[in-house]
């Protein structure tokens, strides 16, 4: 029983360092080409961010974001590949989640579940 | 300064945060902040989101190394997560609601705090004698893989470990920094884990805990693609390297270094918080 368990956990665990480190990489590559997009088309001007505006609804909902990075704007590309970034350590809780269900630890099922939810609540 | 040359130099210092975060294990989010507030005049709050992007990137990639080792007590990091990710909600509705300067002031308590903190004296685990009722109805107590093969430890105070959990989630909801070096107190002096099960379940729990206020400051939009973009590229740049050199880096000159530049950015940060320049 506990030889099985050491092995499920070493599993899992590689599929979760893949995860975060796949994760991390795909939203990095994505980060990169949105920058490169934006500092092409706004390079030249002048930042401004003495003053909190808010960030307009395209960097922030994925419907209008898609809409702009088809029409090839460089920031909600990058707003995107944030969203990937953001999304690593909850896919890698749900991982979590997968592993206590297939160990039938209830008890961090359902913790692990609570946390996974006031999370997700937030967005 | 055109929005170009600030990015590069956003970047650069990114880099440089990364790699010194990584090295000393003090966090690039403290630098990245004092940094865009004070030396470019970013509003607080697009500086707050864009280090809590910094503090997910480089917590994800870190616990991609730390992982596979079997160090990591995710259990415990899960179950004291009830903690921070309440109290990080909390803190990240305070921000929306407190004015900048409280903010800024705070920044710098907490920045002297931390740094402080970090050269506190290592508690010796608790390796013997008999585990709590509550350690074992949890199943918090585990085993570490040592060069002798696995070593027991136990988890004591577990209350008072999730209370400073609470403190920890505030705090890193309310600034966006990782409260890497509050969480790692928090288990080694009071929890009494090893020292090497604290600093990777602690780093485990900070990309967690950063995701939970992150629905929040997205949601107010604190966080803008043109700041995040150097800084999340710059500091796992400077992350990776600071990995790399970590076996032959000085460490501890380091952490002095680092820990004196955080106490002038926190003097710095109240200081203008206090007069309102922030």
């Amino acid at each position: 029983m506990t030889k099985r368990k050491k092995i499920q956990d070493a599993d899992l665990e590689r599929v979760i360092g893949n995860l975060l480190r796949y994760g991390v990489l795909t939203a990095s590559v994505i980060v990169l080409a949105g920058g490169i997009v934006y500092l092409v088309r706004h390079g030249g001007e002048a930042p401004e961010y003495r003053q909190f505006k808010g960030e307009p609804d395209i960097m922030r909902s994925p419907g209008p974001m898609w809409h702009a990075i088809l029409g090839g704007r460089g920031r909600p590309l990058i707003a995107f590949g944030l969203l990937v970034l953001i999304a690593t350590p909850i896919a890698r809780i749900l991982c979590s989640i997968v592993g206590y269900l297939l160990e039938k630890d209830w008890l961090y099922t359902v913790i692990t579940a609570i946390v996974l939810l006031v999370i997700l609540w937030n967005f | 300064m055109t929005i170009l040359g600030f990015t590069i130099i956003l970047f650069v210092a990114a880099v440089v945060a990364g790699l010194l975060g990584s090295l000393t294990g003090l966090g690039g989010g403290v630098v990245i902040i004092p940094l865009l507030t004070l030396v470019f005049k970013v509003d607080i709050h697009y500086a707050i989101g864009t280090s809590l992007i910094s503090v997910i990137a480089t917590s994800s990639g870190a616990a991609a190394a730390y992982v596979r080792e079997g160090i990591t007590n995710i259990r415990l990091g899960m179950f004291l997560e009830l903690a921070t990710t309440a109290g990080a909600i909390a803190g990240a509705w305070l921000a929306t609601y407190l004015p900048t300067s409280v903010i800024a002031i705070l920044f710098g308590v907490v920045l002297i705090i931390s740094a402080g903190l970090s050269f506190a004296k290592r508690a010796d685990p608790v390796t013997t004698g008999t585990p709590g009722e509550l350690s074992v109805k949890l199943r918090l107590n585990s085993t570490m893989p040592t060069a002798q093969g696995p070593k027991p430890y136990f988890v004591k105070n577990i209350l008072g470990g999730f209370f400073m959990m609470n403190i920890a989630g505030v705090i890193s909801g309310l600034l966006g920094i990782g409260s890497g070096a509050l969480k790692v107190i928090a288990m080694d002096n009071v929890m009494r884990i090893p020292f090497k099960v604290s600093t990777t379940t602690s780093n485990f729990m900070i990309g967690v805990t950063a995701a939970a206020s992150v629905g929040i400051y997205l949601n107010r939009g604190y966080i803008d693609p043109g700041l995040s973009m150097p800084v999340m590229l710059g500091v796992l740049g400077g992350a990776f390297v600071g990995s790399k050199l970590l076996s032959t880096a000085k460490t501890e000159s380091l952490k002095i270094l680092f820990a004196l530049v955080i106490l002038l950015l926190a003097a710095e940060m109240i200081y203008n918080g206090v007069n309102h320049h922030i």
